[in-house]
């Protein structure tokens, strides 16, 4: 299989005027294409930051991320980004959001547009404009603006986190069925080991103080999974005794 | 599906006209006081208990008022203080915008050039005035100038600040989705800096109403300034009142207009309820 991204001793370190805290450390990962990787740890593990790194959004870090055959040094519309929250541009409606910088004039955009606004369940709020919509709905915008521009990967930082139980289980339905047609390479982040499962192939655990990788679990569930099953059950504790396993984590807790 | 289309219409219809009176009730209220007001004037008027010197009645205002106008009178100095106004303010309003682009986009040049600016601003327009006479005399000129001075300011500010604000949230989706620089600017900045242009607009509209009337009252020989200031030394209060009316109408309808602008171009916006 062709790795799509390769994570090699990837070390990062925010330094402000009196301490330096490292978040990451040494990190190495790789990620293959079509896969859905999910990135899964206590808050502070560096799971967003290195998401980020991965975006081109911070290019200040140790070590190297190849995306393809080439080196991450800026963002890139070949990899995607899913915010937590919907970053929609206020004043365009759903169909300019999502066409963004790419003319909606032109015949082929306009048709692949509509397409997108059907995948993701929109047809009928074209023309509505972000503040009219539900976080659900602004979500599957913020997701159709992403999968117009062809990523070769899509990095989704915690997308439905702010969602309630319901919308969140109907778009990581919706997230899964477009991977399974699109077969878009995922990375996601999230802080929900139900989420992880449901998802993906591989759950990546990590640590904190700093980020490392502590374990990766791969999830050998035929989809669609359910959340109730046995074989489900079982990850769920595989993945909670690697994440209880932490020291600082259970200080954090107890606090 | 279409019943319930035809059931969404007959909602929307209902909520309209229910709007509509609403808003012909809070008009209703709002004109309760002027109108009281200008009966009780034009009664203690007739009645003779203000002097008719210092208030001319609201009926005489009006005859006066239409006096004027069927003189051509009122048309000449309108139109000369209209186009002062308006020079001034798309001189003023064009800087400042221009300068509050480059200065809200160049973290360099808002070093070499704020200061000063800000420095400027605080200076009373009053005091400049006399300088301007002396520099570019009594003429179009030093009008235009004062005008275009207080435009300035208001729309530079705005404009400087909305670019700031900008989000740096959809600045990471603009890198994402690969904007260029330009579209960058076109696509991002502007737009999201437009409620702070809007608003520096209005600001900048009523400063060039207010620079007009000192620059007219100062010394002119035409214009709705000069009118008034020419009917205060024959003590001609209706007319000191016509000019006045006549300002507080331009303004008000220029900003009207700004605002249903306004209301076009920020629909987008949570509190527009237009």
């Amino acid at each position: 299989m062709v790795a799509t991204l390769e994570i090699n001793q990837v070390s990062k370190t925010f330094k402000n005027e009196n301490e330096s805290v490292h978040v990451l450390d040494h990190l190495n990962l790789t990620v293959n294409n079509g896969e859905f990787v999910t990135i899964i740890g206590p808050s502070g593990c560096g799971k967003s930051t290195l998401l980020k790194l991965i975006a081109g959004l911070d290019s200040d870090f140790d070590g190297t991320i190849m995306a393809g055959n080439l080196k991450v040094s800026a963002p890139s519309k070949d990899r995607g980004f899913i915010f937590q929250e919907h970053r929609l541009f206020p004043w365009l409606n759903v169909e300019k959001n999502i066409a963004g910088n790419l003319p909606l004039k032109k015949p082929d955009i306009r048709k692949r547009v509509d397409d997108l606004i059907s995948l993701v369940k929109l047809k009928g709020f074209e023309k509505a404009y972000p503040r009219q919509l539900s976080g659900g709905m602004s979500q599957r915008v913020a997701i159709a603006r992403a999968l117009l521009r062809n990523p070769e990967v899509l990095l989704l930082d915690e997308p439905f986190g702010a969602l309630d139980a319901f919308t969140r289980t109907h778009l990581q339905e919706a997230l899964l069925e477009i991977w399974e047609r699109n077969k878009t390479t995922m990375v996601l982040v999230t802080h929900d080991i139900d989420e992880s499962i449901f998802l993906s192939r591989k759950v990546v655990v990590m640590d904190a103080k700093p980020g490392r990788i502590k374990a990766i679990v791969p999830i050998d569930l035929p989809y669609p999974r359910t959340r109730t099953s046995k074989a489900f059950q079982e990850f769920r504790s595989v993945i909670l005794t690697q994440l209880e396993h932490h020291p600082a984590e259970v200080e954090d807790w107890s606090i | 599906m279409s019943t319930q289309t035809v059931a969404q219409n007959k909602h929307l219809v209902i909520r309209e006209t229910t709007k509509q009176s609403k808003l012909a009730k809070s008009a209703l209220r709002g004109s309760v006081l002027p109108v009281v007001v200008l009966i009780a004037w034009q009664a203690l008027g007739s009645v003779g208990i203000l002097p008719a010197q210092l208030f001319s009645s609201p009926l005489l205002i009006v005859m006066t008022f239409i006096d004027l106008v069927q003189s051509g009178e009122m048309g000449m100095h309108l139109q000369i203080s209209l186009t002062r106004a308006f020079l001034g303010f798309a001189l003023g309003g064009f800087l400042g915008l221009l300068f509050g682009v480059i200065v809200g986009m160049q973290k360099k040049s808002e070093e070499y050039l704020n200061p000063s600016i800000q420095m400027l601003r605080t200076v009373p327009l009053l005091a400049i005035t006399p300088l301007f006479i002396m520099w570019f005399g009594f003429g179009e000129l030093s009008k235009v100038l004062l005008i275009a001075l207080g435009a300035f300011f208001p729309l530079y500010l705005q404009t400087f600040l909305g670019l700031r604000n900008v989000d740096k949230k959809l600045y990471d989706v603009a890198l994402i989705l690969e904007f260029s620089r330009r579209e960058q600017i076109t696509k991002l900045m502007i737009p999201a800096a437009l409620p702070n242009i809007l608003l520096g607009i209005r600001l900048a509209l009523s400063a060039a109403w207010m620079c007009l009337v000192v620059a007219e009252l100062l010394g002119a020989d035409r214009g709705v300034g000069f009118m008034i200031q020419d009917a205060r030394s024959f003590m001609q209060t209706d007319v000191v009142f016509v000019g006045i009316i006549i300002f507080a109408l331009a303004g008000k309808i220029s900003d009207s207009l700004v605002r249903l602008l306004e209301n076009h171009l920020l629909k987008w916006q949570d509190s527009f309820k237009a």
